[in-house]
């Protein structure tokens, strides 16, 4: 019971603490301009170059931009409490990391899909792409699965954050690879062997491979195996980064590096 | 004059010393775009068309300086008045502009920096030689742009003082200066309503300077063009930068607290 209440309660907090900084006049530029100028600049390279269709763009680069709010927000978790002094005071707490820490991505998840949708949305409104609307709750759920999947590798992120300073940096790193790797804006049959087999093992490629089938018209049966592979590469990112929690945790005491900044 | 070259040498050194430490400002600055410019190259690379990648290989080397000027200038009073020395900037006995522009200049010399990583990353990992019929004149354009961008970042860095969280701004002139400057989609593919937003901003006219220098066709006309409308924003900025000094004096709120 206590570990729901510190998953719930906690994350709620967490997520309202997060609105202390993220005010409209940082979530607006961030979180629905940016992904949206990404898009149309994508969905222009395609039309200049004469490769791909718009749709192909506006679901590529929706879904990449959720590991924005994914990456950073979880990074924040550390880098926020660093700030405020607080770190300290919630890792010597008797709490169980697994709810504390997992309480805090759920509000993330959330996050990482209301930004992805406002891509997709603003994508279909301003490039006039076509999604049938049968293709919509399936389209939501693959768009949840991909930001929980981008938030297991926040999480990690955020681990290391415990003894990399600069996670702002990391955050940008990380997005910059995704974009690359993850087949945003190049099916991974086009990408060079070696780039599509680490994009395998990314979070967003199989959602987004999965999200562009159902925009398509296909069913959610038919992606199945690509939605259960984005949901297991998104476990593995979770259970990889409780691990480095634990991990840097152990080390920032023995050091008393904690607080170093 | 000899006072005044002194002290904007010494600010754009320090300046450029402090830029070139900082992992942010410094490293990311032109790792970011150098991963949009692959991305971009390998939408154009599907095609296998060698004009094509020398487009896109041409914008994709220019459009880091955009990122370095555009990003960060938008937030550099936000950034002295986090570090607490913004008053002491606006209290010196030299006008704000004077300041201001030699660390432009330095963010423009990054952006530059940013020019030659991708065009070496271009040759190594894309196999791409660039053609360029006159290299003098590519140099001078390419330093018609640094020059001329880091005018127009004195502009954003003066309009976006009284914004809190400036750095947002910025970072959100990204992809729509990568769009409307030419950099990897013709200005013509874009909406019509857009072409004067285009055509406003000098980098637009800098980056076609240097498609001419790169195919053999005078850029003179686009480089004037260039200096002149990023000689319109630098007086704009500087009558703008000190009527703003003077209201935040009148009104107390430089702070912005």
């Amino acid at each position: 019971m206590t570990s729901l209440r510190i998953f719930f309660i906690g994350g709620l907090m967490s997520y309202r603490a997060m609105f202390g900084w993220l005010n409209p006049w940082i979530l607006v530029p961030s979180l629905i301009v940016s992904p949206i100028c990404q898009i149309l600049l994508f969905a222009y390279i395609g039309r200049s170059a004469g490769v791909g269709n718009d749709e192909f763009y506006v679901i590529g680069n929706a879904l990449n931009y959720a590991a924005i709010p994914c990456l950073f927000a979880m990074g924040a978790t550390i880098g926020g409490e660093r700030e405020g002094h607080t770190l300290g005071i919630v890792l010597v707490t008797p709490a169980r990391r697994i709810p504390l820490f997992l309480g805090r991505a759920l509000p993330v998840i959330a996050n990482g899909w209301g930004v992805a949708m406002v891509g997709v949305l603003a994508g279909v409104l301003l490039l006039d792409v076509h999604v049938p609307s049968g293709s919509w709750p399936a389209i939501l759920l693959v768009v949840v699965v991909t930001s929980a999947s981008c938030t297991g590798l926040g999480l990690a992120m955020g681990a290391v954050a415990l003894r990399v300073r600069e996670s702002a940096v990391l955050g940008n790193v990380l997005f910059c690879v995704l974009l690359v790797f993850c087949g945003v804006n190049v099916a991974l049959d086009d990408l060079p062997g070696w780039m599509a087999t680490v994009g395998s093992w990314l979070p967003l490629t199989h959602g987004i491979a999965a999200a562009r089938l159902l925009a398509d018209d296909s069913s959610l049966g038919d992606v199945t195996g690509l939605v259960t592979r984005e949901i297991g590469v998104g476990a593995i990112y979770t259970v990889l980064g409780l691990a480095l929690l634990r991990f840097f945790e152990g080390e920032s005491r023995r050091r008393a590096s904690l607080d170093r900044t | 004059m000899r006072s005044y070259l002194r002290q904007q040498r010494i600010c754009y050194l320090l300046q450029l010393r402090v830029l070139s430490t900082s992992l942010f400002d410094g490293l990311l600055a032109v790792f970011f775009p150098l991963m949009f410019a692959t991305a971009a190259l390998l939408v154009y690379r599907i095609k296998d068309d060698p004009d094509g990648m020398q487009y896109a290989g041409l914008g994709a080397a220019i459009m880091g300086m955009w990122t370095c000027q555009g990003v960060i200038a938008s937030s550099l009073l936000t950034r002295e008045r986090w570090a607490g020395t913004l008053e002491l900037l606006v209290a010196a006995p030299i006008p704000l502009s004077r300041v201001l522009v030699p660390i432009t200049m330095a963010l423009s010399t990054i952006g530059l920096y940013c020019v030659v990583a991708t065009i070496v990353w271009e040759r190594l990992v894309f196999d791409i030689r660039l053609e360029i019929a006159s290299w003098p004149l590519f140099v001078l354009s390419v330093l018609m742009s640094a020059l001329t961008l880091a005018l127009f970042g004195f502009f954003l860095s003066v309009t976006a003082v009284r914004y809190r969280t400036s750095w947002s701004l910025g970072a959100a002139l990204e992809y729509p200066g990568w769009l409307l400057c030419g950099f990897l989609v013709p200005v013509d593919l874009l909406p019509d309503w857009l072409h004067p937003l285009s055509w406003s901003i000098p980098t637009t006219w800098a980056m076609a300077a240097v498609r001419d220098a790169a195919n053999g066709v005078s850029p003179w006309g686009n480089l004037g063009l260039c200096v002149a409308v990023g000689l319109v924003y630098a007086v704009v900025a500087a009558y703008l930068g000190r009527r703003l000094v003077e209201s935040a004096r009148r009104h107390a709120t430089l702070a912005l607290t």
